[in-house]
């Protein structure tokens, strides 16, 4: 690794203002299980890096803060999958904590970190999406919300500005009764990349959402507000036109080593299906995740 | 001159104090600075686990660790496992079972495993798979891993 400076602020204004200071030459540091990578590989090249896991603000971990649930920005995937509220409202976010990566990266990396570095595949944004989420920045100019289908642009890139630093992930306490699924399509079962990472929430108002990722420069939201597809009794052709129309966002990059278009153009229709029966059968009660 | 940080840790149970360098990582450290070669250098990227090492009681690949991060943290590297410099019971069903060939990713292996056990006692063998998911053998002694924890999980019975 290049050299560079270590700065560990034990508050956000101490982290905001070291942002501020240091301007593009700062990077943040939360789990490490990106940065450190691209540190040694010299993609990231920042002369100081500013290390977020002391921060007094960021605790605790997972809070509930009146209709909302608070995830901040140093918690670990293992937390987000280990937490009670999480667990009972969220469970499709936990069945994503829960693939990202191994043990040892599940220990170390964050769901702020997975949302900032916004990779396509990003096994937690389908489930954020479909739940709702919004991230929190907070900035010299004071704090603001972004819903997170504002959040991501491309690869790499989102909404937030320079010298704002994400500082909780917040989660919408459901204000009706959601069945949720997330899949994904790997090459090799354990410890990889996703080819096709899918959420569907189906909630008891006949709204299903469906949230799809690896498929394209970023992660993509779409909702159907018919009631079609959460009706199991609804025609096969009529859900399946809904589908084609939800999944024409489908873009996947042909220069992938994990899998090919059309692959990934098939499972995603695959998986679509896969993840809305269980979505309804969860809501139904039949089915736990 | 590259500036170096104060850091104090405990490492296997023994409190060090060291200047590092904001670019080093734990696993640097662990090896060049405290002689502490068990714990292996591979892909460096965090897909490999021949790194791994338990800090503050999990397990992380230690290439992604900075080592100025650990400051006030609690590690255990694989030399922690054997504290009277002979295989645990843990260590002998590798060596029982043949999953030690080369060799060269056991510590990592052994680490994995023993926070495997901590966690689930008594794992199924899909369990055992999940928890060493990130550990790789390029020998391809995954049966013979996979075997072992389980044949340990009973003699240990923790």
């Amino acid at each position: 690794m290049r050299p560079f400076q270590y700065a560990r602020p034990a508050t956000l204004a101490e982290a905001v203002a070291l942002l501020e200071a240091y301007g593009p030459e700062a990077r943040l540091l939360a789990g490490g299980t990106d940065l450190v990578v691209r540190l040694r590989d010299g993609t990231a090249r920042p002369s100081v890096v500013i290390d977020v896991k002391r921060i007094a603000e960021l605790r605790p971990a997972i809070r509930q803060v009146g209709g909302h649930l608070v995830i901040s920005a140093g918690t670990v995937m293992t937390d987000v999958a280990e937490d009670e509220q999480v667990r009972r409202h969220f469970p499709a976010l936990v069945e994503a904590a829960e693939v990202v990566g191994s043990v040892q990266i599940r220990n170390r990396a964050t769901l702020a970190g997975n949302v900032c570095n916004a990779s396509p595949a990003a096994d937690t944004a389908p489930p954020l999406l479909v739940y709702g989420a919004e991230a929190v920045a907070c900035g010299t100019a004071g704090t603001r919300r972004i819903g997170l289908d504002e959040f991501f642009v491309r690869s790499g890139e989102t909404t937030l500005r320079q010298g704002e630093m994400l500082t909780a992930i917040e989660l919408p306490l459901p204000a009706r009764r959601m069945g949720a699924a997330h899949l994904r399509r790997t090459r090799r079962r354990g410890h990889d990349l996703a080819s096709v990472t899918l959420c569907c929430g189906v909630d008891e108002g006949g709204v299903t959402r469906l949230a799809y990722g690896s498929v394209g420069p970023r992660p993509v939201l779409v909702v159907d507000e018919s009631g079609t597809l959460a009706d199991p009794a609804a025609a096969a052709e009529a859900k399946a036109a809904i589908f084609e129309r939800m999944f024409a966002s489908a873009s996947p990059s042909p220069r992938s080593m994990r899998a090919s278009p059309e692959y990934r153009l098939a499972m995603l229709r695959v998986l679509g299906a896969r993840a809305l029966a269980t979505a309804i059968a969860r809501l139904a009660g039949r089915e736990r995740p | 001159m590259i500036p170096t940080y104060p850091i104090e840790l405990t490492v296997n149970g023994r409190r060090r104090r060291l200047g590092v360098a904001a670019h080093h990582s734990l696993l640097d450290v662990l090896r060049d600075d405290l002689e502490l070669t068990g714990t292996k250098e591979c892909c460096l990227v965090g897909e490999c686990g021949a790194c791994t090492v338990r800090l503050d009681g999990r397990i992380v690949d230690s290439c992604l660790v900075l080592a100025v991060e650990a400051d006030a943290s609690d590690v255990t590297t694989i030399e922690g496992l054997t504290p009277e410099g002979r295989p645990g019971a843990l260590q002998e069903a590798f060596l029982d079972r043949g999953a030690v060939q080369c060799g060269f990713c056991i510590p990592g292996q052994v680490v994995a495993a023993d926070d495997l056990l901590r966690r689930i006692p008594h794992p199924t063998p899909a369990e055992v798979q999940e928890g060493l998911a990130g550990n790789l053998c390029r020998c391809g002694c995954y049966e013979q891993i996979t075997d072992a924890v389980l044949a340990a999980a009973e003699v240990m019975d923790r």
